[in-house]
């Protein structure tokens, strides 16, 4: 039977700004590396709360530190999180982070641990964090309808069966769901190369495909050749990739542009952590393809459930977005199913069509946003991974 | 139908991929090809892993490997018919 997904709904969180939600979390973010310590005391002295202690923060400076301040207000700003409390080492910094965040209409407080310490600090975040905690899990789920998630996409440990079944699984999804009005996202700028003409015939409109070009044009430029090693020192097929019976980059490339499907095209190309603001519709994200910084990217970019094929076996997770494992490789499946929420290894065996794996992956999404544990949630994977773009100061 | 053990994703490729496991030299394969369901047979010159490739015509040093339709890299040593085509033997022409 057809599943109808113009009026389907989920039970979700409708957020201060009006965005969905599928998750509640109360987030204790760190504005830099040293703020981890006090972070990871208040997330152990509140249960209910999770600190997202991450590498970076300090001495950054021009396009690079304007990334590091999109992702962490992006993290927070996402509508899987009730409310947010800030630790930086220095108020004025913590402050960006706060007044970004609050953009969104959702609480947030932000401390600065100078003249304090770590121990006035903790004491003084550990309050508001338990008062956040007490209202996020009072808070009401209501019928929201699919067409108001964000679902990102990007796969990992591929190999010759995500080009075949799990990544047009994806883009199964996007050919039904896009036109229902949700918002989509795809990126890994490296990845796509040698099916970079293809990508820029699936722009809606010649201005995007020349934004999509230019921001290849310039990866290829400014990383490729200025660090270029054979084969990319064997990043690009991965040593994972060629196990799987990948080759070469062109051949990566067509299997992971399957995820964007047969009619959908992108409607923007944007930059990394960035917010779409072209309405509902697919969008390319300027990304790296190593699976934690990419899926932390989108799920700053706002959204909020990630769609990921994997052939070998990629194990990747986010501490605020549930990250849905595709997968139709059968030994993958065999040796190492406890990763992996959608079975498709139907479509090779010719015994299931990409249409209802398509759906089987939609009533995934559907099952996920009403509540179930992802497979990397369950397993506790909760990669937050920062982009650096280049040294700092 | 039964259960195909090499897939090929369109009628213009000259590789396609292995979907079992364990496959082994001599096996006949039952191939597919997905994108309009047409089948043929093929016999396996070599054990080939489960997601590697195949040579679907004889494929010489330089020639360009054709997968999706596409233009996947080149050839730097021979295949034959039936023969495993990968790192040893196939290139980027990007990198």
């Amino acid at each position: 039977m057809a599943l109808d997904f113009s009026t389907a709904t989920v039970k979700a969180w409708r957020r201060e700004n009006g965005r969905v939600g599928v998750r509640n979390h109360v987030l204790i973010l760190p504005v830099d590396d040293i703020s981890n310590a006090a972070c990871e005391a208040v997330a152990n002295n509140v249960k209910g709360t999770m600190a997202l202690p991450h590498a970076y923060g300090r001495l950054q400076f021009g396009e690079d530190l304007e990334l590091h301040f999109r992702t962490i207000i992006g993290t927070g700003a996402n509508p899987n999180v009730a409310a947010v409390v800030v630790i930086g080492i220095e108020p004025e910094w913590t402050k960006v982070i706060v007044d970004g965040i609050a953009k969104t209409g959702k609480p947030v407080t932000g401390f600065s641990i100078e003249q304090k310490g770590d121990f006035e600090t903790i004491r003084q975040a550990s309050w508001k964090a338990k008062e956040y905690v007490h209202w996020a899990s009072e808070l009401q789920k209501e019928d929201c309808p699919v067409s108001d998630l964000w679902i990102s996409t990007k796969c990992g440990e591929s190999d010759t069966t995500t080009g075949l079944s799990s990544c047009p699984t994806v883009g199964n999804m996007y050919d039904k769901l896009l036109p229902q009005g949700i918002y989509g996202c795809f990126g890994e700028t490296s990845e796509i190369t040698g099916a970079e003409h293809i990508c820029e015939t699936r722009a809606a409109n010649p201005e995007t495909a020349a934004k999509f070009k230019a921001i290849w044009k310039a990866y290829q430029d400014d990383v490729i050749e200025a660090f270029k090693t054979s084969d990319l020192s064997d990043s690009q097929p991965t040593k994972g990739n060629i196990l799987g019976g990948l080759t070469t980059i062109e051949e990566k490339a067509m299997g992971n542009l399957e995820k964007i499907g047969r009619t959908s095209t992108y409607i923007d190309a944007i930059g990394p952590a960035e917010t779409p603001e072209k309405g509902p519709g697919l969008y390319f994200m300027d990304s790296s393809s190593a699976a934690a910084e990419c899926v932390t990217l989108m799920a700053a970019g706002g959204y909020v459930i990630h769609t990921f094929p994997t052939g070998q076996g990629n194990v990747v997770g986010n501490p605020i977005v549930p990250v849905i494992k595709i997968s139709g490789n059968p030994r993958t499946l065999r040796t190492m199913s406890e990763h992996i929420d959608v079975d498709v290894t139907g479509v090779l065996t010719r015994e299931m069509t990409i249409d209802q794996a398509g759906d089987s992956l939609i009533e995934m999404i559907m099952r996920t946003a009403n509540g179930r544990l992802t497979a990397a949630e369950a397993l506790g994977h909760r990669e937050f991974s920062m982009t650096k773009l280049y040294r700092s100061a | 139908m039964s259960i195909p053990q090499l897939l090929v994703h369109d009628r213009e490729d000259n590789v396609g991929v292995v979907v079992v496991e364990d496959l082994t030299a001599g096996t006949e394969m039952l191939c597919v090809v997905t994108a309009d369901n047409s089948d043929f047979r093929l016999t396996a010159k070599a054990d080939i892993p489960i997601g590697h490739k195949v040579a679907l015509k004889p494929l010489k040093a330089g020639d360009t490997v054709i997968k999706y339709g596409e233009d996947i890299g080149r050839m730097i040593g021979d295949a034959e018919v039936g023969g495993h085509v990968h790192t040893q033997n196939c290139k980027t022409k990007r990198w």
